[in-house]
């Protein structure tokens, strides 16, 4: 099973897109592995630097529909390159969560509410996250500051997760 | 209870339900091209799973940069190529024979009523224009499709669209879905499918209802769907002739995929045309949409006319009549991509690519290039382009430009007038 603990990168807009993820021109790109540095180049986000920004953090938290556009499973795979192996949002595109757990990866939906009191609580400061895969839940940390809260994903998510993917599952079943 | 399309579709194909919500369906269709394919394809040669679940159900395309423009998209149509030879797949539309994906299967007529259809894209989208539940996964999805001819969706929820009025002169397939998308948002149908019913739809053609569904994934749908009619079976009479005695016949088989009149919808919305006027693009988003009237004098560098949503005949006649014996502006440059070989070759006997040259237009052979930014046409820094492609994300036609989404009939008096107008200025209608 991937790490899913690890530093927080907060990015606050809704709707990015998998080309802000990783531009289309990279889609040439035959490994995995070369897509590394290209993760956000073309983000749309004030202040934002993508050289910068992203080193040292495991985890994303951002807004609704994270992920939608374009069906590249190299959004993920970019992303899993940087060592960040989970994303956090009120929702995602269809597309984008079915590839993140087909890769053994976890886009977990939380409320707008939630989601909300993290980014007045910890976006502006240095923060944390535990996950307790088996107990369904995620603890934030930063300084003196904890809070915990539970996720709720699917079994079938969950054993793609513990599976490490969807490939070798669908392949010894049917 | 009453089902929609998706629905009856859905349940004809379960071959399991491996928990809550999650069902796997038994797939009709697996289609490829060279972008996302090869990646599958080395991936299970890696994980020594180098097989395919029945080659006559695989159709592959070299189409997002067709002739390639460097070794590594050369190396991509290499693994494509070597894997299809390896698999007998009989379905590969190699360059000269290729075209844009979304366009040159249903030509063929790989795309039919009931199927079920996944492509590494998310456009797949537009083959529910047949009334297939047709759509774009992932690299990972795509894999286990050809290995194993299935994959996992949740249960189908529909969003019903009535298009209801009379079509305005001047006013597109184009525009109503950008209409459609500015009024739910690029968020409006996540996890739904749309179904696109009601009377305007009935008497779109099979290339306008292409455009309706193409663009169902900009407002997040999962596949967008149109009931299968005779509109359908007349464009599909060619290849199912041997099926069905008569048209009448082919048309009572596909409607067992019609909705019923009590089927259950997550929301039926009711949105009228009457008073529709062509619709145009402004920012990053496909539902930052105007009216063309709003945007008038926008300048633009670059016109763009092709790809999977409006590359199509009567994209490209729509266009032609618009341009006939007139001269693009000398401030822009102007691209014409028609989607398949065969369009290509029609619009030459119909004398549309004479005024496309005449009107001072590149006409390249088809290919998705210049709408993701791949290649034939992508923009610099700075600069606009008029596109009646499906995307205006940040540097998607090349970093820093900017991408106005409209109909081809817009985006050809634009081309004439330098900057973003009404085609009603050169029609006069």
């Amino acid at each position: 099973m991937k790490n899913f603990t690890g530093k927080v990168l907060f990015l606050d807009r809704a709707d990015i897109n998998t080309d802000e993820i990783i531009p289309a021109k990279y889609l040439s790109e035959n490994t995995r592995q070369s897509l590394k540095p290209y993760l956000f180049e073309d983000m749309n986000l004030k202040g934002f630097n993508n050289k910068k920004d992203i080193q040292g953090k495991s985890i994303i938290i951002t807004r609704e529909n994270f992920g939608c556009g374009s069906s590249r499973e190299h959004a993920p795979w970019a992303l899993e390159e940087n060592g960040i192996n989970l994303v956090i949002a009120p929702s995602f595109a269809r597309i984008f969560k079915r590839n993140m757990f087909n890769c053994g990866m976890m886009a977990v939906e939380l409320s707008p509410e939630i989601i909300s009191s993290f980014f007045s609580i910890f976006s502006k400061r240095e923060t944390g996250i535990e996950t307790l895969f088996d107990e369904s839940s995620f603890i934030l940390k930063s300084g003196d500051i904890e809070e915990s809260v539970n996720f709720e994903i699917s079994e079938f998510d969950r054993a793609l997760v513990t599976a490490g993917g969807w490939v070798d599952y669908a392949d010894s079943r049917y | 209870m009453g089902k929609t399309i998706a629905e009856k579709i859905f349940e004809s194909h379960i071959v399991d339900n491996p928990c809550d919500d999650i069902y796997v369906i038994r797939l009709d269709a697996v289609f490829c091209h060279e972008i996302t394919t090869p990646i599958a394809i080395n991936d299970l040669v890696a994980r020594g799973k180098d097989r395919i679940f029945d080659p006559s159900r695989i159709k592959a395309v070299i189409d997002h940069v067709s002739p390639a423009k460097d070794s590594k998209t050369a190396v991509q149509g290499k693994v494509l190529r070597e894997w299809v030879r390896r698999h007998n797949i009989k379905d590969f539309f190699d360059i000269g024979r290729n075209g844009v994906c979304h366009a040159i299967f249903p030509e063929k007529g790989f795309a039919r009523p009931g199927f079920t259809i996944i492509m590494g894209d998310s456009h797949t989208c537009t083959y529910g224009a047949f009334g297939a539940f047709a759509a774009g996964v992932g690299t990972t999805d795509l894999e286990v499709g050809l290995l194993k001819g299935v994959c996992a969706f949740n249960y189908p929820k529909t969003i019903k669209i009535n298009v209801n009025g009379k079509i305005p002169s001047g006013v597109y397939a184009k525009d109503i879905i950008l209409s459609v998308i500015g009024r739910i948002g690029v968020n409006g149908a996540t996890n739904n499918v749309i179904e696109f019913a009601g009377p305007v739809v009935d008497t779109l053609s099979m290339d306008a209802r292409m455009t309706l569904c193409n663009m169902a994934v900009e407002a997040g749908a999962t596949c967008g769907i149109c009931a299968p009619d005779l509109t359908t079976v007349e464009y599909l009479w060619g290849y199912i002739k041997d099926e069905y005695k008569t048209k009448q016949a082919a048309l009572d088989a596909f409607k067992k995929f019609c909705p019923d009149s009590d089927a259950v919808y997550e929301k039926i919305i009711e949105h009228d045309v009457s008073k529709l006027e062509p619709m145009v693009t402004f920012g990053y988003r496909p539902d930052n949409v105007k009216p063309v009237r709003e945007m008038e004098g926008t300048k633009i560098d670059q016109v763009y006319i092709g790809s999977c949503t409006n590359g199509r005949i009567e994209d490209l006649r729509i266009a032609a009549e618009i341009l006939r014996g007139k001269r693009i502006s000398d401030s822009l440059r102007g691209i014409v991509s028609p989607a398949t070989p065969g369009i290509y070759r029609q619009a030459l006997d119909e004398g549309i690519i004479s005024i496309f040259l005449e009107a001072g237009f590149c006409v390249t052979n088809p290919t998705c290039g210049a709408c993701l930014g791949m290649s034939n046409g992508v923009l610099a820094e700075g600069e606009a382009c008029a596109s009646t492609t499906n995307r205006n994300f940040i540097g998607r036609m090349g970093k820093g430009g900017m991408v106005h989404l409209m109909s081809p009939a817009t985006a050809a008096a634009t081309a004439l007038a330098g900057y973003i107008t009404n085609s009603t200025l050169y029609t006069g209608r």
